[in-house]
């Protein structure tokens, strides 16, 4: 007989070619320990596991819930024994699937190390061609350069409570990337009235005409579900490299690819038109309260 | 006979009212003289455009949303950026030719004085609609490869200021050819001067 403990939904924690940069941002999770204690963690980099990782590279436990960090490379052994048949192995025994962080989704940044080789487990960008085409129903998408620790509490929570994970069109909780990273960014009125800040670390002007910023076109809740519970780049004066999309890492984070001074890129579902008009207008009005320092501001002004 | 809607008559004193802003001058061109022209009372002026300034700001929407239109047809079609320089020129010099009131009246009256358009009409508020489409032609252009990534107002500037510059140089008859004759040459002049390094 099973006692409750053993109900839990068991994790395997496995990477591929990693920077560890998921598994030490899951270990900010502000409630880890009340998280952890709802599930059996059978293996992962860097708590303490039930299993120790000789036994699940010979692939002869199961899983309820794999989750798998970092770019798949098919050529890669770990323990001397190929990834891509450890991957294969949990893939087909696992309830779910989830690929944390964005190398793991998509390829991400280490998918340059053998760009025609390397990919995500079932993204190659935004092509959905991976090794886990077959298990396609079970993957969920955690993307993120890293992950916000509390995408995948949420993830793990909702599996936890037998509730459906929706996802969108590539496999990422629609909960929590239907929104913008620049949803809830502290320096909307300066994207309105079309202000640029005057350089990084700047508490005011926005980012996205000069410094880079990918905010209006990136998924994420970056800026809604705060890190550390308390800021977000963009509200620390560093632009939004769009590290949750497919094309992420783009060249050139910190400038803003412009044609004759137009931004290539326009928030996202906007007409490039319409933007435009919009933007001439708006940069018309001097407001005064926004070309300076908001420490120097005084209402009487 | 049809009778003429409110939107036909508000047209007639557009154009009856940019011919002789641009012929007379600004300040010389009274609500009297409009009215004489269009065959209205002065009182019965006053339902379609309550002032002077409030008539010269809805006379340069109409022009920017004139060129705009037109210049959206020309962004629209498939065809090489150069060719579209050619289409861009031709339509301007067209319009210069046609209906130089329109022209004149940006040259001689929007930009001469500009304390009539400070409040309401001021930056891209007017203009917009065919400022819009100038940046869209830029934007495809360098998107395409044709044209040389750089700041948005040098190449403005040297596209619509030249275009301006000659339109102004035929107004004041002191050019030798018809404007058509220039077509080509300029365009040419313009496309080496943006087109890619």
């Amino acid at each position: 007989m099973h006692s409750k403990q053993d109900k839990k939904p068991s994790i395997i924690w496995f990477q591929g070619l990693t920077c560890n940069g998921n598994t030490h941002s899951f270990l900010n999770l502000e409630n880890l320990e009340k998280l952890l204690d709802k599930f059996e963690i059978y293996s992962h980099p860097s708590l303490s596991s039930i299993q120790n990782f000789h036994t699940i590279t010979e692939c002869s436990l199961e899983c309820d819930i794999f989750i798998f960090e970092g770019t798949y490379d098919p050529l890669m052994k770990r323990n001397d024994v190929l990834v891509s048949k450890i991957v294969e192995y949990y893939a087909k025994c696992a309830k779910y699937i989830i690929a944390v962080g964005s190398c793991a989704s998509f390829g991400g940044v280490f998918k340059a190390s053998a760009p025609e080789r390397n990919s995500g487990i079932l993204f190659n960008e935004q092509e959905k061609s991976g090794p886990l085409l077959d298990y396609d129903s079970k993957v969920i998408n955690i993307s993120g350069c890293p992950i916000h620790p509390e995408w995948l509490a949420y993830t793990l929570g909702m599996i936890e409570k037998g509730r459906e994970v929706e996802v969108d069109s590539l496999h990422r909780p629609i909960e929590l990337y239907s929104n913008l990273a620049h949803h809830g960014c502290t320096r909307n009125e300066y994207f309105e009235w079309k202000v640029d800040t005057d350089g990084f670390g700047e508490k005011e002007g926005c980012l996205y005409y000069k410094q880079g910023c990918r905010a209006p076109m990136t998924h994420a809740s970056c800026n809604k579900i705060l890190w550390n519970e308390v800021s977000s780049k963009t509200r620390v004066g560093t632009p939004c490299f769009g590290c949750t999309e497919p094309d992420f890492p783009r060249s050139n984070l910190f400038s803003t690819k412009t044609n004759m001074s137009i931004p290539e890129d326009v928030p996202l579902g906007v007409p490039k038109r319409s933007y435009l008009t919009m933007a001439g207008i708006a940069k018309t009005f001097h407001i005064k309260r926004l070309e300076g320092k908001l420490i120097d501001y005084k209402t009487a002004d | 006979m049809a009778r003429v809607t409110k939107e036909e008559r508000k047209t007639t004193i557009i154009s009856a009212s940019l011919k002789l802003f641009s012929e007379k001058g600004f300040y010389i061109t009274t609500i009297p003289d409009i009215a004489k022209k269009v065959g209205m009372s002065v009182g019965n002026f006053y339902n379609y455009f309550t002032s002077k300034d409030v008539l010269a700001k809805e006379l340069i929407v109409y022009i920017s949303e004139y060129l705009g239109e037109n210049i959206r047809e020309i962004n629209d079609k498939d065809i090489s950026t150069e060719e579209k320089i050619y289409e861009i020129v031709s339509m301007y010099f067209n319009m210069a030719d046609e209906r130089p009131e329109m022209i004149e009246y940006f040259l001689r009256v929007y930009l001469s004085n500009r304390e009539v358009f400070g409040d309401g009409c001021e930056g891209m508020l007017c203009v917009s609609p065919f400022v819009t489409e100038m940046m869209m032609f830029f934007n495809d252009g360098v998107e395409c490869n044709e044209l040389h990534n750089q700041d948005f107002f040098s190449a403005f500037g040297l596209f619509m200021g030249y275009l301006g510059g000659m339109v102004f140089l035929f107004g004041e008859k002191i050019l030798p050819e018809p404007l058509e004759w220039y077509k080509e040459s300029i365009s040419q002049n313009i496309y080496n001067a943006l087109k890619t390094r």
